[in-house]
């Protein structure tokens, strides 16, 4: 299996991987590159139950462009990590119709599931590091299950731990590393593949405010680069930090603004 | 050679996907004890079939002509003429009058030596070689032709006497036939459980994997290989424990002399079947390794 395989139907056509070119300073010095495309995600009155308990989540209803950055922010409890599970489908609604790359995946055959996750990057609240094998191994994760052959994996891999700033740590094991370090390992597993949709539960949570302020210039950076970026997060300052950026916001299982996602800019794109 | 190399460094990433622990767990031996067992019921079926066919072959071809005369000079007259009906009649392929010597040194150890004093009616015997095939009707072509010589003529196939014997030694074949299926079962059971465990104590890495767009091939490809290996070190070990079983057992029957003990051997086609049976216990063991964790992986969306 070659890299070819990385591009599944929906993948743009000859982007470049370019690991190097998302240094957090490079990104943000840079003239703001925001090319929204069409809705890549469109939740039509989604509702989640789980068992027998009232529903978690209630008509939800938005759409995420191509391209777009998006912060998911409510009280704990809101149904902020139910929606996510939704989003890089790990959770089937119990009913609504959810589009993926302009495909209800709620109907879509459970084999063809995969090729739609693989087009999804995921950084978990828990991190979910593999825990017996080296950060090196963690973060090559998506490329062998992708089925790149083995001798194009250091290159982008040792680039993602030189970006991340570990990169004289690739084979320490996870339980080895601070908590910010887990967290930085989790963000390069999550974007190696250059997924065409990343999202991050909670991923300034572990961190201090100047390690939260650098993941999100490095989520900024490769939204540079087309990635659409979906960040679940409390933290009002550091979603102010990213211009252009729009909010949803869970109340109870509802979206506080029933026609979808808010624009959210505390400041105008052209004004950062 | 670079193709090479890089299968190799694919193939030991995809290993550290899953922690080896191999021998360090149960599962090995379990397998090897289970299959040393395996062995040992099919080289005991294997061996009492051949010693039942090799019986019958012997028996289906053989009978034994009985004189039942008290006058010694009408019994040796006789039986010269039963041998010498018998040696131009269809279907014989040997006679062979036992010596009446050797008779009664037979019956010595039951008969003391009365056996030899010419008081007790000994039968005289005729042992009669018949050609292969229909031995039934050669029988009966044999008694109508001894009866019309004198009534006092008996035919006695050999398989009449043994019959049961080898209706024994054919049911402890099927019986150990039973018990290779049965353990068979209970190889794909232990396996089905190991899978099963396996497969909850790695869940947190095969729902990461799941989640990255792993396909359940993909995950189950990696307990295949790893309850493979666990069930190949197990079946090498118990076969090579059980071949030697076998082997001292074999020794031990030939060295007892009996031709009835000595029936039970095992062919070199039984060795080859014996050899299947870890190489079966692998594949099997991959079989319900892939079945049980596709059917887990199936209840994940």
């Amino acid at each position: 299996m070659r890299l070819a395989r990385l591009r599944g139907p929906g993948f743009t056509a000859g982007r470049p991987l370019c690991h190097g070119c998302m240094s957090g300073a490079e990104g943000s010095a840079r003239a703001p590159v925001f090319t929204i495309m069409s809705a890549i995600v469109q939740f039509e009155n989604v509702g989640l139950r789980y068992g027998l308990d009232s529903e978690t989540l209630s008509d939800v209803s938005f759409s995420l462009h191509g391209g777009g950055f998006y912060f998911l922010t409510g009280a704990s409890g809101a149904g902020k990590t139910s929606l996510l599970k939704l989003l890089y489908l790990a959770q089937r609604p119990s009913r609504g119709v959810i589009r993926l790359f302009g495909e209800d995946v709620v109907t879509l055959p459970r084999k063809r599931l995969p090729g739609f996750r693989r087009r999804i990057g995921v950084v978990f609240q828990d991190f979910r590091l593999v825990p017996h094998l080296s950060v090196y191994d963690n973060i090559a994760l998506p490329l062998r299950v992708a089925g790149m052959e083995e001798a194009e994996v250091d290159a982008p891999v040792s680039e993602m731990l030189n970006w991340v700033g570990l990169g004289d740590r690739g084979q320490a094991r996870p339980a080895t590393l601070s908590g910010g370090e887990q967290q930085r390992v989790a963000i390069a597993r999550a974007v190696i593949a250059r997924p065409e949709i990343l999202v991050a539960d909670e991923p300034t949570g572990n961190v201090d405010a100047d390690m939260a302020s650098r993941l999100m210039t490095l989520f900024e950076a490769l939204n540079r680069l087309g990635t659409t970026v979906v960040v679940a997060t409390h933290d009002l300052p550091l979603m102010g930090q990213v211009t252009g950026a729009q909010m949803m916001r869970l109340d109870k299982g509802r979206l506080a603004d029933p026609t979808g996602a808010l624009r959210y800019p505390p400041r105008s794109r052209g004004s950062a | 050679m670079a193709g090479v190399a890089d299968r190799r460094a694919a193939a030991a990433a995809r290993h550290r996907l899953l922690p080896e622990g191999r021998v360090a767990g149960p599962m090995p031996w379990i397998i090897a004890i289970m299959m040393f067992l395996t062995v040992l019921a099919a080289a005991a079926g294997l061996g009492l079939g051949a010693a039942v066919r090799s019986m019958s072959a012997d028996l289906a071809g053989r009978a034994t002509v009985q004189i039942v005369e008290a006058n010694v000079e009408a019994r040796d007259a006789l039986g010269r003429r039963a041998a010498q009906a018998l040696r131009g009649a269809d279907g014989v392929a040997g006679v062979r009058p036992v010596d009446p010597a050797t008779l009664v040194d037979q019956l010595r150890p039951w008969l003391g030596e009365e056996a030899s004093s010419g008081d007790l009616p000994i039968p005289a015997l005729i042992d009669v070689t018949l050609t292969p095939g229909g031995a039934d009707a050669k029988v009966e072509r044999l008694r109508r032709l001894m009866a019309g010589l004198s009534p006092k003529i008996r035919v006695e196939p050999h398989a009449a006497f043994l019959l049961p014997l080898a209706g024994l030694l054919s049911a402890l074949g099927w019986l150990a036939a039973g018990i290779v299926l049965l353990m068979a079962l209970a190889t794909g059971a232990v396996v089905v459980l190991a899978a099963r465990g396996a497969h909850d104590s790695h869940r947190g890495t095969i729902e990461v994997l799941h989640l990255m767009g792993a396909t359940d091939v993909q995950t189950a490809r990696l307990f295949q290989r790893r309850i493979a290996l666990d069930a190949m070190l197990g079946s090498l070990l118990g076969f090579v424990v059980a071949a030697c079983v076998i082997l001292l057992l074999g020794g031990r029957l030939i060295a007892t002399g009996s031709d009835l003990l000595g029936a039970v051997r095992l062919p070199w086609s039984g060795w080859a079947v014996l050899a299947a049976l870890p190489l079966g216990g692998v594949l099997l063991a991959m079989l319900a390794a892939r079945w049980t964790v596709l059917r887990s992986l199936g209840r994940l969306l």
